[in-house]
């Protein structure tokens, strides 16, 4: 009886796929109100405050943890919400609209941090590593990038050498979110240089920790309220079960968490992109009250349909990840499209805005530095063409 | 007592949407309209939930009366912490006409039928703003009445409610069962966390008949008009008080 409600429900999910792209099933309506509501008057009305003063806002993650969005897909016996990967960017998007910071500090303990312990952890290491991560008191981090590679992942140069039963890392990790405020991460070392990018394995470091340090806050053009910073390991001593997943499998994971990761980035960056429509939409109407010229409306549609086709791609993405099926490609399709949608529409905004659009009065400079990182990290916007052009060749090769 | 809970939700349209007069002055736009739930019975609702968290009531049974989308209304309800969920279904020209009188018939039905300890109410819907189903609910069951409640306390089967008088606060204690309608200040509702909105998936909302309950939907009031409110005018300056004083005895304000 079990097996046949397991298949009626796949066969459900998938004829509900084809319809979600075109209206979100009902929970997910609830969901992205509920989110919508939060963000409209928690995150909003002081995301110009955080942005100023450069303030993690911990009050908010709490408040979204108790909520269950700092581990949305984490399963209920761990102490997340047990959701799908669509209301996870459903709930990214929104958040994301009004404070794209907190949406960053959201999505990385999501996606980078949380991620690859539940698909590569042992049930131990998720008691340890997830649990205490789901309620919004603590946050994780992931370190990948170095300062002599970002976009070439597997030219990694932090060692992770064995000692007894412990392995002892070495070398430093830059541009890594959230690591001021965070309480663990995921970090990639080779354990066998010679093997090149089949060398790097993943590690589970708590923070603080001795032999880890913390580089100075970068003082970014945008998400201002998440810090970023270099993570420094010195002799850094963690026991032999901290490695996560097998020995060499690093690369691997960094890759298929950022597969995923990049859905919620693209999320991030609809947010963005919204927010900047709805700003220079309302502007529009208010200022323009006998007609706006054409050339304002013709801005606007394009914004519009920049971010409509972004989105369902993101959708089309994370629709795919839930039916456990192929989505790298897609994922970067949604990564790139968002991003550059995101750039284009804050862009567009402030110049709609004129004058306006140029001063803190108004979100639009915020949304236009906000949005300029988006088509950087988690993959830079060359990447993703990489990614998309090597799977779409695949596909022409078969 | 059967610790049972019934809170009213209205489907409303959203606070912040800004409303339109229909060209023919028969009511307001509805269509492709944003609707929430009245917020008056979001209050009603946490303030229910809150009661099962304390273990003063067993069940929070959610009931809205309109049309297919009440049934969003009742989602939302579930989602906040409602067990299951009524939805009383009035379409067409009965839910033109839907108005305080009948929902009052209707929750009293209901209440008699689920054999309901307690009924909250918003105090108000920011729809039509009548604030009379409470009362009319109270009166119609013959139960006491604690409305523009700020604060609400079980102490046995007694119910303290502090209300928001004109006065400042007034403190009544009431026997149950009895009808409370929540003021602005009685609580701030949660949001839904994400396991409940997924919970609320699997909960049960019950489709019922007004006809079943034995309710007439006929309405004793027509609506004859809606007009705008009269659009702001510019504002005079005056050079001195004397000058403002004259100003307001020309115009018959003073």
């Amino acid at each position: 009886k079990d097996y046949m409600f397991k298949t009626l429900g796949l066969c459900l999910h998938s004829c509900r796929s084809l319809s979600a792209l075109a209206e979100l099933p009902e929970m997910h309506q609830i969901l992205r109100q509920t989110c919508r509501d939060y963000a409209d008057k928690e995150l909003a009305p002081i995301a110009a405050k955080l942005d100023k003063e450069h303030s993690y806002p911990a009050k908010q993650i709490q408040e979204l943890g108790a909520m269950g969005v700092m581990a949305m897909e984490v399963p209920e016996e761990f102490g997340g919400a047990g959701m799908d990967y669509l209301a996870y960017s459903v709930a990214m998007e929104e958040i994301s609209r009004g404070c794209a910071s907190t949406g960053v500090i959201v999505s990385v303990n999501n996606s980078l941090y949380i991620g690859p312990i539940l698909k590569f952890g042992t049930e131990e290491q998720k008691k340890q590593w997830i649990t205490p991560f789901t309620t919004g008191e603590k946050v994780g981090c992931f370190a990948l990038s170095e300062p002599g590679n970002g976009s070439d992942a597997g030219a990694a140069s932090t060692v992770a050498s064995q000692d007894g039963d412990e392995w002892v890392l070495n070398g430093t990790k830059a541009w890594i979110t959230n690591c001021w405020d965070a309480s663990a991460t995921v970090v990639f070392a080779t354990t066998d240089k010679k093997l090149k990018h089949k060398g790097i394995s993943a590690f589970l470091v708590p923070m603080p920790h001795p032999g880890l340090s913390l580089g100075k806050k970068e003082d970014k053009l945008g998400i201002r309220a998440s810090s970023t910073a270099n993570i420094i390991l010195e002799d850094c001593r963690i026991p032999l079960g901290n490695m996560l997943g097998p020995r060499g499998a690093g690369f691997k994971i960094a890759m298929q968490t950022l597969d995923s990761g990049r859905i919620g980035i693209a999320s991030q960056a609809l947010g963005i992109a919204q927010a900047s429509l709805d700003c220079a939409a309302d502007y529009a109407q208010k200022r323009n009250a006998f007609g706006a010229p054409h050339c304002q409306t013709f801005k606007l549609a394009d914004m519009a349909v920049a971010i409509e086709s972004a989105r369902l791609l993101t959708w089309k993405a994370s629709l795919l990840r839930d039916s456990k099926k192929p989505f790298t490609k897609e994922a970067a399709m949604a990564k790139l499209a968002a991003s550059e949608a995101a750039t284009y529409c804050a862009h567009q905004a402030i110049q709609i805005l004129g004058g306006m659009g140029f001063v803190t009065d108004m979100p639009a400079e915020r949304h236009y530095r906000d949005a300029r990182i988006t088509e950087i990290y988690e993959g830079t916007s060359e990447i993703q063409r990489l990614v998309i052009a090597g799977q779409l060749l695949k596909e022409y090769q078969q | 007592m059967s610790g049972r809970v019934l809170v009213g939700v209205k489907r409303v349209i959203d606070y912040a949407v800004k409303i339109r007069v229909k060209p023919d002055n028969s009511g307001v736009v509805t269509d492709g309209v944003k609707h929430s739930m009245n917020p008056f019975c979001e209050i009603a609702v946490e303030e229910a939930v809150k009661l099962k968290e304390k273990k003063l009531i067993k069940e929070v049974v959610a009931v809205s009366c309109g049309p297919q989308q009440a049934q969003e209304t009742i989602r939302t309800a579930l989602a906040m912490g409602a067990d299951r969920g009524i939805h009383v279904q009035v379409t067409g020209k009965d839910y033109e006409t839907l108005g305080p009188l009948q929902v009052s018939k209707i929750l009293a039905a209901l209440a008699k039928k689920e054999d309901a300890q307690l009924i909250i109410l918003g105090k108000q819907a920011i729809d039509d703003d009548c604030n009379q189903t409470g009362q009319m609910t109270a009166a119609l069951l013959d139960w006491p009445q604690g409305t523009f409640a700020s604060e609400v306390s079980m102490e046995g089967d007694k119910l303290k409610v502090v209300r928001e008088i004109d006065g400042g606060l007034e403190m009544i204690k009431i026997n149950t069962p009895a009808v409370v309608s929540a003021d602005l200040r009685l609580n701030t509702p949660r949001y839904a966390t994400l396991p409940n909105i997924m919970k609320a998936k699997k909960k049960k909302i019950a489709n019922v008949n007004p006809a079943d309950l034995g309710v007439d939907l006929t309405s004793r009031v027509e609506i004859l008009r809606v007009d705008e409110p009269p659009q702001r005018q510019a504002g005079v300056k005056v050079e001195t008080v004397d000058d403002l004083v004259g100003k307001l005895k020309d115009t018959g304000r003073i």
